[in-house]
């Protein structure tokens, strides 16, 4: 549904590029259906009109990351477009554009190939075009900025549409593609940034911000338990609030949770304000049901004894009891990391409209075509007639795994068909943090042996926390997803054990940014930390030394079936080398070693997650429990950077999004409810709070890959590290809630 | 009907006397510029300039706006070119981009009450915006940026 050309360009393309001049046109969210299609259409992704003006459709969802600028410029590159003569439209949920699942860091990874390839068959057709016109081989046409050039003939791309489109779309593996050195666009440090002009004036739409004509604003109140259900409603109060049209009871939420509706009973009104008082007058008697027993508190001495031992082990090498036996030192450790909420500016928001046997959607949805099946499911629509359902992607006021889990996008086409108006269901904040998918509470048990020269002879690591999966399937007891942070490590030690310990589910759980790396990256690098202390040595050189030889590391040795992201390992090694590289180029940048002050120190930490290698170098000071992030390095091997800036600006929101779950992040549930509800009491670091970040990136021609979730693993570990490093206070438990960031 | 004057227009808005500014804003007048945080004025992203100040519209009722005059960011420069805009886009600031135009308004407030902001006078206007996509390294710079640029302008 986004579909404009930035104000720059179009004023450019019009001859009105004074820089002085603004429109008065509003490019509407509902304007994408006055297109006229465009002619020729080589590639899903990419078409071309009479005009030679080229539409480039975004599929994956803008939350701040610039994939609707990134991966529509590498079309726009490997096709010679102008990108002045470019219109990027936002792609609805359509299974013919791949995955639209805009999670797990994969945009550019998985795309990277397929969009390169969609530029070069449209470059290639009017290549072919032009030789045709001319008569001339194929191999004696350019193409360059939109043009094809013959010695001194040139054709605009407008004039060889026609012919192109009448020729044979050229195989893949035929197409020539370029190199990183002839991008024109790629890889330069002030690329375009579609939607920059539209946020800063407030004209940007997000799911909040949709309207439709004679909308009307829905708010929900949901069972304060999850899987509880209404007993009874009173809405008697409710009806009297001027404003309120009606109130809809929603169906009850049965297991599994998956992305279904949470049900309760929805306030439907004239306006947001009427809605949220008429559901602060509603009369509801609620069953808890069965998760009413939970309390986070005392779940925690189960989460205990699962790790006393836990019998899950995924992965295993060398014989741990005798490291144990011959070990001149062991050192153990525990670590807990609170649960969390995405906290995403904008809550969750999606508007529904039933128009004859179509649903209309437009939502703030990181997965459109999840959002499309979870409509069909909630209106019993079945598979055959999905294309009536129609899901439309708005910006993203922030994402972090909570907009790919499209419950909300239910509510809206369930009470739009209820009432057969165009409906816009708002969470207020209070429902995004008390009705989440929450990152789970974690326990982790570490241990290690140093032998006699405290090289480190063992490493074990058991985990326990609730599972996603229990989500999808509630018989589920342990996370699958040791690949995350724990039995990935890269660390060459003769004897390794890493199990995972089962527990029950009590909530809703999903993935939040880098998912369940936060608990594990934080307790492991933690742990490296301590024991480099044990054993008398510098941090970065214990780490470095733990990290050992030159290798590509093998789990499958270790008998660790490890998924290495969806992607084959033979074309994502996890290679040490690249790790190694990563730290020393942090610590060089910080100038690690460096004479600090009393009460200063500085501290590391680095994984490779996502297929991406980070290393993180945090300085703080310290006055007794005040801690100030004084100074940040983050060194980053994302293979081949298409888009440095936005590479730099993700590492930057890391390290704020990890500042606040250091010192924050912890939701918690009594009785099954939710304690926290706004940012009062789930708090976000402050811009008084952060300190500049230096981003350090590794100049590779690996295969590109993510950089939205790798950087945030090894802030909290790099944070607590720097705290020992300061003031010799171990921190084993997030957030820290007895210190203050000042 | 309460009367109250919109980037420079008089409007009258058919809305209850509680009704917070934010929702008259963009539930009514149709300007949802103006973003929607916590609706308790603890992050921000709602910010207007009510009579030149920067205010929580999500906990300002209407009866508070009534015949006052409100900046919304659709009203700050008629060509989106004010100078904290234009440092905004020069240095990317924006992420996501939701709370910008919260943090935005609150920046041209400070900027024009104090043109040449300290880093804790930054800190001091700003500390009320919340960024959860972690823009605030950008948004100091911004904020300094377009300083410059209005002392250049000045002097000019």
């Amino acid at each position: 549904m986004i579909q404009k050309i930035s104000r720059r360009k179009f004023l450019q393309s019009t001859g009105l590029a004074s820089g002085t001049l603004m429109l008065g046109v509003q490019f509407s969210p509902l304007m994408a259906k006055t297109t006229t299609p465009n002619s020729f259409q080589p590639d899903v992704f990419v078409s071309m009109d009479e005009t030679g003006q080229v539409t480039i459709i975004s599929h994956r969802s803008e939350m701040g990351q610039g994939i609707r600028s990134t991966l529509p410029l590498l079309v726009a590159d490997e096709l010679e477009a102008d990108w002045n003569r470019v219109t990027v439209k936002q792609a609805l949920g359509d299974a013919k554009y791949g995955s639209q699942n805009t999670d797990g860091s994969r945009s550019v990874r998985k795309n990277y190939q397929k969009l390169k390839e969609a530029g070069a068959i449209m470059r290639t057709l009017l290549q072919q075009a032009a030789a045709k016109v001319w008569s001339v081989p194929v191999d004696q046409v350019r193409i360059e900025n939109h043009q094809a050039i013959h010695q001194d003939q040139r054709l605009d791309f407008k004039e060889l549409v026609k012919i192109a489109s009448t020729l044979e779309v050229p195989a893949r593996d035929a197409l020539t593609l370029k190199t990183a050195d002839q991008y024109r666009y790629v890889a330069q440090p002030n690329m375009a940034n579609i939607d920059g002009h539209e946020i800063i004036t407030g004209s940007a739409v997000y799911g909040y911000d949709v309207e439709l004509d004679g909308m009307k604003y829905a708010v929900i109140a949901r069972p304060p338990v999850v899987f509880g259900t209404v007993k009874s409603v009173d809405s008697t109060e409710t009806m009297k609030v001027p404003g309120v049209i009606k109130v809809v009871q929603l169906p009850a939420l049965t297991p599994p949770a998956m992305f279904k509706m949470l049900g309760g009973v929805a306030v439907i009104a004239e306006n947001t304000w009427a809605a949220i008082q008429g559901r602060d007058k509603l009369k509801i008697e609620w069953d808890h049901g069965a998760n009413a027993s939970y309390s986070t508190q005392d779940h925690e001495a189960v989460f205990i004894k699962a790790l006393e031992d836990p019998q899950e082990v995924v992965r295993s090498r060398g014989d741990m009891a005798q490291a144990q036996s011959a070990a001149a030192k062991t050192i153990t450790a525990d670590y807990h990391v609170a649960g969390l909420a995405h906290a995403t500016m904008e809550p969750p928001a999606a508007t529904a409209r039933i128009n004859g046997d179509r649903v209309e959607v437009w939502a703030c949805t990181q997965t459109p075509q999840a959002s499309q099946r979870n409509v069909m499911g909630t209106l019993q629509i079945p598979q055959e007639n999905a294309a009536n359902v129609e899901i439309n992607v708005t910006l993203l006021g922030g994402g972090f795994g909570r907009k790919s889990k499209p419950d909300f996008v239910a509510e809206a086409a369930f009470l739009a068909n209820e009432t057969k108006l165009p409906v816009k269901v708002l969470w207020t904040r209070e429902d995004e943090i008390k009705h989440g998918y929450y990152h789970s509470p974690s326990y982790q048990k570490l241990a290690a042996t140093l032998d006699a020269k405290n090289r480190v002879t063992s490493w074990y690591h058991a985990m326990v926390n609730h599972p996603i999966s229990a989500t999808f399937d509630p018989s589920a007891r342990t996370a699958g997803s040791t690949d995350l942070g724990q039995g990935d490590m890269m660390f060459e030690v003769p004897n390794i054990k890493i199990a995972l310990g089962e527990t029950d589910t009590f909530m809703r759980i999903g993935w939040v940014r880098s998912v369940t790396n936060i608990n594990n990256v934080f307790a492991a690098s933690s742990f490296v930390d301590e024991l480099a202390h044990a054993a008398g040595q510098d941090p970065k050189d214990f780490l470095l030394q733990l990290i050992g030889s030159d290798r590509t590391e093998d789990f499958e040795a270790d008998g660790f079936k490890y998924s290495n992201y969806g992607e084959p390992a033979a074309q994502y090694p996890a290679e040490t080398s690249r790790l190694k590289h990563v730290i020393e180029l942090a610590a060089a940048k910080a100038k690690w070693g460096q004479e600090l002050p009393d009460g200063t120190g500085m501290g590391i930490a680095a994984w490779r997650s996502f297929l991406t290698y980070i290393a993180v170098v945090v300085k703080v000071s310290t006055q007794g429990n005040r801690v100030k992030l004084e100074d940040v390095h983050m060194a980053v091997d994302a293979g081949q950077i298409l888009n440095p800036d936005r590479v730099i600006s993700q590492m930057e929101g890391s390290l704020i999004f990890g500042a606040s779950l250091a010192f924050y992040g912890e939701i918690t549930a009594k009785n099954g409810v939710i304690e926290q509800g706004n940012f009062d009491d789930y708090q976000m670091s402050r811009i008084n709070q952060i300190p500049d970040v230096h981003v350090h990136l590794v100049d590779s021609d690996a295969i590109p890959t993510g950089v939205g979730e790798p950087g945030l693993p090894p802030v909290a570990p790099a944070i607590c590290n720097a705290i020992f490093a300061a003031n010799g206070q171990r921190h084993r438990r997030l957030p820290m809630k007895d210190l203050q960031l000042v | 009907m309460i009367e109250l004057k919109i980037n420079g227009q008089l409007t009258k808005l058919d809305v209850s006397e509680d009704m917070p500014l934010l929702w008259a804003l963009r539930d009514v007048a149709k300007l949802t510029g103006s973003k929607y945080g916590c609706g308790k004025g603890i992050c921000g992203a709602c910010t207007v300039h009510i009579d030149g100040q920067a205010m929580r519209s999500c906990i300002t009722p209407m009866s508070y706006a009534q015949g006052k005059s409100i900046t919304t960011i659709e009203g700050l420069a008629e060509q989106g070119d004010h100078p904290v805009q234009q440092a905004w886009q020069d240095l990317k600031v924006a992420q996501c981009g939701y709370c910008q135009t919260g943090q935005i308004m609150s920046a041209a407030a400070l900027l024009a009450n104090n043109p040449n902001p300290s880093d804790a006078d930054i800190n001091g206007a700003m500390a009320g915006n919340i960024c959860r996509c972690g823009t605030y390294p950008r948004i100091r710079a911004a904020i300094k940026q377009a300083a410059k640029a209005n002392k250049a302008g000045a002097q000019s």
